[in-house]
């Protein structure tokens, strides 16, 4: 247990969880081995047609990366999430996440041959979690990646690098929810590590009850886009 | 022998500044896309005709490429990773995928509460993705042709003027029966536009 009203889930490597996190409660998630990843969905939980965008993220705050203090915004223009912080300043969100090709290189997996150990792409796990909350694949978007770090070359298109090593055990990060979320993640390896065995790390969950953004959180100090981001879920939540 | 055939034109149509535009391509089909006036961001999505769940995909797109823009060579996939469409011609020499869309909601993060009410691109592509028997959720991140979204190796996003200039274009074709859902962007408010959003010209063939 995390504390007496939190609780704690490790999520092993190679699987996807998914969880309701009330407006200010945290999510912590902590790496549980070398390139750990956790692909993360997330749908506002009254209105699921409402979900995290990406792009409307990443150019509101002028970046190409997720790091703290960042508010993750929604396509309806309010925060979802504020990332609190992290032991990393960079979070992949512009390189989406594993699809059933992506391992074709560690040969054939199935649930017969190789029971809960079988090997699924994030894809296939994500969806199977979308399922169950009456969603599909016309829900899916950009997914935060995190601990995945890919580099843009500053060259003419823009050559994406992916940089291995950049998270180790322990490795953390810690959102807070600015309205009640549905959380969906998948923690299978990111398509672009080149590991040549399929050895993906786990992430342990740490959730804890709490309360929204104060008055002078770093997120909203952070740009004015940011806490006018924060306005808007407060708004609607009164 | 006979003399060489001019492929078959499908349309050839102006889309005003703040309009949009739904179509279909047939595979083997193009789409050229000219940016009459200059630096008009065009936001567009496209789906498998057949099965429109088959959809674009930017993350996927940039992360097969190994880059993050588009132009000449470009495949742009759907997150099954088929191949929708393929740039083949590309006078103005790169474009966005990673800067989405306008919306009203996100004008007020950007701009302030001021802009609430201003036109915005998902307006528009939802008025033709509705019409077209399509709604919110088929909507997703976009291709911003004609966009100039610099990433820098520090992780850092900007919009910057357009790249592009007046009678340029960019030209796809279309890989499998494909829908093309456009916004002809009415940003006002940073420069993707030239702060004057302009008619694009659409000239569709069937080869």
């Amino acid at each position: 247990m995390a504390d007496a009203s939190g609780y704690q889930h490790d999520v092993p490597g190679g699987a996807a969880w998914s969880l309701i996190l009330r407006r200010g409660s945290t999510l912590r998630l902590a790496a549980l081995g070398a390139d750990a990843v956790a692909s993360m969905l997330l749908y506002a939980a009254d209105d699921r047609w409402e979900r995290l965008n990406v792009p409307d993220t990443l150019k509101a705050q002028m970046s190409a990366r997720i790091h703290p203090p960042m508010v993750l915004m929604s396509d309806m223009g309010r925060a979802l999430a504020s990332v609190t912080g992290s032991s990393s300043d960079w979070h992949d969100a512009i390189t989406g996440h594993s699809v059933d090709a992506d391992l074709a290189r560690f040969g054939p997996s199935d649930y017969g041959r190789d029971r809960n150990g079988w090997r699924r792409s994030a894809r296939s796990l994500l969806l199977d979690e979308l399922y169950g909350h009456g969603l599909g694949e016309r829900d899916l978007h950009a997914t935060v990646n995190w601990f995945v770090k890919v580099r843009p070359g500053g060259d003419e298109r823009g050559t994406l690098g992916y940089v291995p090593g950049h998270t180790a055990a322990g490795d953390w990060v810690c959102l807070r929810a600015e309205q009640d979320l549905l959380v969906v993640f998948a923690t299978a390896p990111h398509p672009l590590d080149p590991a040549a065995r399929w050895r993906p790390a786990g992430v342990r969950a740490v959730v804890a009850p709490g309360d929204p953004a104060p008055a002078d959180d770093p997120s909203r100090a952070f740009r004015a886009e940011s806490a006018r981001a924060l306005a808007a879920a407060e708004r609607s939540a009164r | 022998m006979s003399a060489p055939v001019d492929p078959e034109v499908l349309f050839d149509v102006t889309v005003a500044a703040g309009d949009g535009w739904l179509g279909e391509i047939p595979a083997g089909g193009r789409l050229r896309i000219v940016d009459l006036h200059g630096n008009q961001a065009v936001d567009t999505l496209l789906y498998d005709a057949r099965d429109t769940a088959n959809r674009y995909s930017a993350v996927d797109t940039v992360r097969a490429q190994g880059s993050a823009y588009l132009t000449t060579g470009s495949v742009l996939r759907s997150v099954r990773l088929d191949p929708l469409a393929t740039i083949v011609d590309d006078t103005c020499g790169r474009h966005d995928t990673l800067g989405g869309a306008c919306a009203k909601e996100s004008n007020v993060v950007r701009y302030g509460e001021h802009t609430r009410h201003q036109h915005a691109c998902r307006s528009t592509f939802l008025r033709y993705a509705v019409a077209g028997g399509l709604e919110k959720r088929d909507l997703t991140h976009n291709i911003n042709f004609f966009m100039n979204v610099p990433l820098t190796e520090a992780g850092g996003l900007t919009f910057e003027d357009g790249v592009s200039a007046p009678g340029k274009h960019v030209e796809l074709r279309a890989e499998r029966d494909i829908l093309v859902l456009i916004s002809n962007c009415p940003q006002v408010n940073n420069p993707c536009n030239g702060y004057d959003p302009t008619p694009v010209r659409l000239l569709g063939w069937a080869s």
